[in-house]
């Protein structure tokens, strides 16, 4: 059974086909990494694999409520401690003790401290920290390495490894070697989608989509 | 749900939250106005009802941006949008907070600025009665504007254009509810639509502003 499985997805950014035919899947414990040159439509896939837009072709499936997103903004509040912005997320995502997620990523030293006062590699482990909490089964990520230094990436490395082991399933864009030897690689640069395809289907009204 | 609403208020009162703001401004507009009528209780009285009214809405309409831009540009509603909350009980939660914050400091300051614009002390507990009813269909609406806007830049003066007009209804019967109070008329019709109004406002919108938010996060 597998956690995440998609046919022949195609995704739109502004009205464009980005890529299509798009097919993978990926069961418990297995990761993924996209990869291909800018504007390809990583972050779109991502975003689509997230359901925060609808796919234009193709299918997805996916059990509910099993995605967990990280992408370029962490949704970090300044005026909150680091403890209150992962414990917001810990108490929408169903609870769960935040402890274990701030030791992962190396910000117990941190806990007081607002998230305004943070470096933006801080920022960004406490963006991960989030993933930690939600405790769902799927990752989608969004250049998770930005602005982390190699301590933190190899430190991110294996809180991905540890996820993979507990039947977690990651699904990646990012151009950083994470150190995950297993993780699958699948080059975007392919599935291009030629021009003069037909974007939207017949009676598209983008008001009503 | 209760976290989002924790989170909103604290971030509200912050540094940075704008709390109070609303009261300040509705203050600042009821002491103008006698200023610029004159301050003769015979040329106040008639119209202090409509001006409480309309400066309670527009006081409400200075931190209606803040309901979802700062959650956009930040990346959190994204992430709220992919939690396991229903978008439609987020944006309930939020004009909820919104109230909170804006509506009801509003309400416990009216009866102050009521006297600056000599309205008689019969009006007050209808004053009390008509805002407690008719400002959470505001802070709904300017949910639903905000949604439909987020994202874009300098979104807020076409927020209060759109959200505007949809005050009319609340702030007609609103108005009236105070005027005939001070009259010592009878207020129940008034009243009645005024929480019609209200009450269709909360059931419908929260599912009208969570499909905006849908079309806007793509």
């Amino acid at each position: 059974m597998s956690l995440l499985a998609v046919h022949d997805l195609a995704v739109a950014r502004g009205g464009l086909r980005a890529v299509e035919g798009v097919s993978f899947s990926l069961a418990p414990g297995q990761a993924l990494i996209l990869r291909g040159p800018n504007g390809i439509g990583k972050t779109t896939l991502l975003r689509t694999v997230a359901g925060l837009q609808p796919p234009v072709a193709g299918r997805i499936e996916l059990a509910e409520d099993a995605v967990a997103y990280a992408a370029h903004a962490d949704g970090l509040k300044g005026a909150l401690s680091v403890t209150e912005n992962l414990r917001f997320w810990a108490a929408v995502f169903g609870g769960g003790d935040i402890g274990p997620a701030l030791a992962a990523m190396d910000l117990t030293h941190l806990a007081d401290r607002p998230a305004a006062a943070l470096s933006a590699g801080q920022k960004r482990r406490l963006g991960l920290a989030r993933l930690l909490v939600t405790r769902r089964p799927l990752w989608v990520l969004d250049e998770p390495t930005v602005s982390l230094d190699a301590e933190s990436v190899a430190r991110f490395g294996t809180a991905i490894r540890a996820h993979l082991g507990q039947g977690g399933a990651a699904l990646m864009a990012t151009h950083i070697d994470l150190g995950l030897a297993e993780a699958r690689v699948l080059d975007l640069a392919g599935y291009r989608a030629k021009a003069g395809q037909q974007v939207r289907p017949a009676g598209f009204n983008e008001a009503f989509a | 749900m209760l976290a989002l609403l924790k989170r909103d208020l604290a971030l509200a009162t912050r540094a940075g939250g704008g709390f109070g703001l609303g009261v300040a401004f509705f203050l600042i507009l009821c002491a103008l106005v006698p200023f610029g009528v004159g301050p003769e209780t015979s040329a106040l009285r008639p119209i202090a009802s409509g001006i409480l009214w309309v400066g309670a809405l527009l006081a409400c309409l200075l931190s209606l941006d803040r309901i979802f831009a700062l959650d956009h540009e930040d990346g959190s509603l994204d992430l709220l949008a992919t939690a396991p909350l229903p978008l439609e009980g987020t944006v309930a939660i939020k004009a909820l907070a919104h109230w909170i914050t804006t509506g009801l400091p509003l309400i416990a300051a009216a009866p102050v600025f009521g006297l600056l614009l000599h309205l008689p002390a019969g009006a007050m507990p209808w004053l009390l009665a008509s805002l407690l009813i008719g400002t959470p269909a505001l802070s709904m609406l300017g949910a639903f504007g905000a949604a439909i806007t987020v994202g874009l830049r300098r979104g807020g003066l076409l927020l209060s254009l759109l959200v505007l007009p949809l005050y009319i209804p609340t702030l007609i019967f609103g108005a009236e509810i105070v005027r005939r109070g001070a009259e010592g008329g009878s207020t129940a019709t008034p009243m009645l639509f005024l929480a019609g109004i209200t009450a269709g406002v909360l059931a419908l919108v929260p599912f009208a502003a969570a499909a905006a938010l849908r079309v806007n996060l793509r």
